[in-house]
């Protein structure tokens, strides 16, 4: 090997990081990986990079229960990156405690963010001991049923309009062959339905009273007897849905296999992605059509702290454009969710976005449980509630003492 | 005069003095990544540590959590079953493999390659390829129904009480392959002579392979069953391609259990407080094992 070429490579690569680093580097970790998230996410790279900054893209594949780990042992392990998608709430409870991550106090008072994001409660899953250590991008709800069109037609009954006709209508979709209900084997699935089903049947008091106040027993009682009854008729009716994945489980509704399914707004990119128009060819209704509630967690970005000014600097930058409406409009159009801004225009939203932006103006919301319960807790619902779908055997009786028992342990 | 003595009995500290020194750094790695790993676990596991570690001790409330849990339960009752099935099977299916094989066929290599080739695969692929292959729409229900036979059914990873199975067919099917080739080395180092002085003896095939070939290879089937009971306690990776737990906790391993609270569920404290059951279960077999097998009188 020639010594002196040895030297100049290495001359070379020291003056091109000189170079790259005028310009600041920001590396920013999340796991949006599929068609429409990736393209959201260079809506944000693109006004960053507008800024003078770099966007170093960190995307980590396999979802955030894959993500979050990688993410929280870099920062935790000593090799924070600039920035990183969490969803809003607990999850990075601790790393903020133990000080791990940047203040925003000043971004946020200069964008008067306390005025322009909504609903109040996002900015508050950001605030820990008066301090604001996140910037909220987009909403994500939950409470959102699918339903084919064609599955429906098919089996010669109208497409129903709540819970109620939609379970009145699965023994004609079981008669025509098709899984009345598509719920996915990730355990998540199973609970998130329950949660959709609580808050549509039980309401949103009963709602808040069982998560927020954790009160064991409401979580005992007969309200929540009710929509343990719902979840029964959910087991029953998914029967036959033999798929692991959230996006799986939509992929039978678009094709018409099974009549519906219980899962976020997220889904409609799926939908999109299969050409399919709300309306003509699903059916969404929020709230399951019976209670219009929808819940506001979603995505936002943590700014570990860094030691390099110049790049603390990048970092309030990032958060600024993050919040800037251009970016808020841009983003959220690709991503299928809602700005957390009431002050921009979504003139190109579909029908199903039209409807949550509609709710969410007239202030029918709640936080969702990561904004509510630790990761610790949901895990537990978690085991609970895939096993309660898969197993049927266990009856609903059974199921909601061992509720109400992670309910009185739950913090 | 001591010097003398010295250099008549050599102190055996410095005997092999090269070979001890190259040894240093593994010997550092070992007593600090292993046993200061597994003291460092086994302290914590006492404590509430929830994202970070935190010294704040509650005693055995971790172990009392896990003991109530279901899923743990569950778990041990799988890695159990799992475990005893994945041994007898692929060591009775590995060693007749391999004693066909050693009856001096014809393409020997071509089936050796084609047995020992699904563990060049990974886990995660064995678990893909078997979850599709055990699919009811897809796989092998779908194929037996088409020909004909419209009542069959075989579904094991969407049932909860056999998925156990399907992970073992695909686990068999993925680690077999290295216990025949192990196996057969084994075979190759038996001497021809005995083979000859078996024959003379007129005795069977059958009973010179269980009587006097199997007991001469014990130390092939000693490194086997370490290879292969190591494999059989870690299981996760396989699980996570296959089930992913499912349906509901009815794959579930202990392995995934610590990995699930440690990070998902960001609880340090009740992922160690499971990895130390885990830690506890293996010396349990291990200790008395290595008693009987280094301790005591060398065997001949």
């Amino acid at each position: 090997m020639n010594i002196r070429s040895l030297a100049a490579a290495l001359a070379a690569s020291v003056t091109l990081s000189f170079g790259a680093a005028q310009a600041t580097d920001l590396e920013v970790t999340h796991w949006w990986t599929s068609g429409g998230e990736a393209a959201a996410v260079a809506e944000l790279a693109k006004a960053f990079n507008a800024t003078g900054n770099k966007w170093v893209d960190g995307a980590i594949a396999g979802s955030g229960g894959t993500a979050r780990p990688i993410m929280v042992s870099r920062i935790t392990g000593g090799d924070p990156m600039g920035a990183t998608q969490f969803n809003h709430g607990r999850q990075a409870e601790e790393l903020v405690q133990s000080g791990l991550m940047q203040n925003l106090d000043e971004v946020a008072a200069k964008g008067k963010w306390k005025e322009i994001i909504r609903p109040a409660s996002l900015l508050a899953s950001c605030t820990i001991d008066g301090h604001i250590y996140c910037a909220p991008v987009n909403i994500h709800s939950w409470q959102w049923l699918w339903l084919s069109n064609d599955a429906f037609k098919k089996a010669g009954v109208d497409v129903p309009k709540n819970w109620d006709e939609f379970v009145k209508a699965a023994p004609a979709l079981e008669k025509a062959g098709i899984i009345p209900l598509a719920v996915g084997g990730q355990p998540w699935q199973a609970a998130g339905a329950f949660d959709v089903l609580m808050v549509a049947i039980a309401g949103k008091d009963t709602f808040h009273k069982v998560f927020k106040d954790k009160d064991a027993k409401v979580a005992a009682g007969p309200e929540i007897a009710k929509v343990f009854k719902a979840a029964d008729d959910a087991r029953r009716m998914s029967k036959g849905s033999n798929v692991q994945d959230w996006n799986q489980a939509t992929n039978l509704v678009i094709t018409g296999k099974a009549g519906g399914q219980i899962m976020g707004d997220w889904a409609q990119g799926e939908f999109a992605v299969a050409g399919k128009v709300a309306g003509k060819d699903y059916t969404c209704l929020p709230g399951l059509g019976v209670n219009p509630i929808i819940s506001t967690g979603g995505d936002a970005f943590y700014f570990p702290k860094l030691k390099d000014a110049d790049k603390s600097k990048a970092q309030a930058a990032l958060a600024e454009t993050l919040l800037a409406p251009a970016t808020q409009v841009a983003f959220n159009l690709k991503k299928g969710s809602l700005p957390v801004r009431g002050d921009v225009d979504l003139a190109a939203a579909n029908d199903c976005m039209k409807k949550g932006l509609d709710i969410l103006a007239k202030g029918n919301v709640i936080e969702s449980t990561d904004q509510l319960l630790s990761a610790d807790s949901q895990k537990q619902k978690e085991d609970l509630f895939s096993q309660f779908f898969a197993d049927p055997s266990i009856t609903p009786e059974a199921a909601q003492k061992k509720f109400a028992e992670i309910i009185s342990k739950a913090d | 005069m001591t010097d003398y003595q010295v250099a008549r009995r050599p102190n055996t500290l410095f005997r092999n003095l090269n070979s001890k020194i190259a040894s240093i750094p593994m010997i550092v790695t070992a007593m600090v990544v292993f046993l200061g790993g597994t003291v460092w676990t086994v302290f914590y596991s006492f404590t509430n540590s929830k994202l970070l570690p935190r010294t704040t001790f509650v005693g055995f409330d971790q172990y009392e959590r896990l003991w109530a849990s279901e899923r743990w339960i569950v778990s041990i009752q799988n890695l159990a079953i799992f475990g005893v099935f994945a041994l007898i099977f692929s060591f009775v299916i590995g060693f007749v493999l391999a004693a066909f094989m050693d009856q001096k066929i014809r393409l020997e290599n071509v089936f050796r390659t084609i047995f020992l080739y699904p563990f060049a695969l990974s886990f995660i692929v064995t678990g893909l390829v078997w979850q599709w292959l055990l699919n009811p729409d897809f796989g092998v229900q779908h194929v037996v129904r088409s020909l004909g036979w419209v009542g069959f059914t075989f579904n094991p990873l969407y049932t909860q009480s056999i998925v156990i199975y399907g992970i073992l067919i695909a686990a068999l099917w993925q680690g077999t392959g290295l216990v025949m080739v192990l196996m057969l080395a084994g075979l190759r180092g038996i001497d021809e002579d005995i083979w000859k002085a078996s024959r003379v003896d007129g005795i069977p095939m059958v009973k010179t392979y269980l009587l006097i070939i199997i007991p001469m290879m014990r130390p092939v089937f000693i490194t086997t069953l370490v290879i292969v009971a190591s494999g059989i306690v870690k299981v996760y990776d396989l699980v996570v391609a296959q089930t992913s737990g499912g349906p509901g906790i009815a794959s579930e391993v202990p392995a995934k259990y610590v990995y699930d609270y440690m990070f998902q569920a960001q609880n340090l404290g009740q992922g160690f407080a499971a990895s130390t059951m885990m830690l506890i279960t293996i010396s349990i077999i291990i200790i008395p094992w290595a008693y009987l097998e280094f301790g005591g009188k060398k065997r001949g």
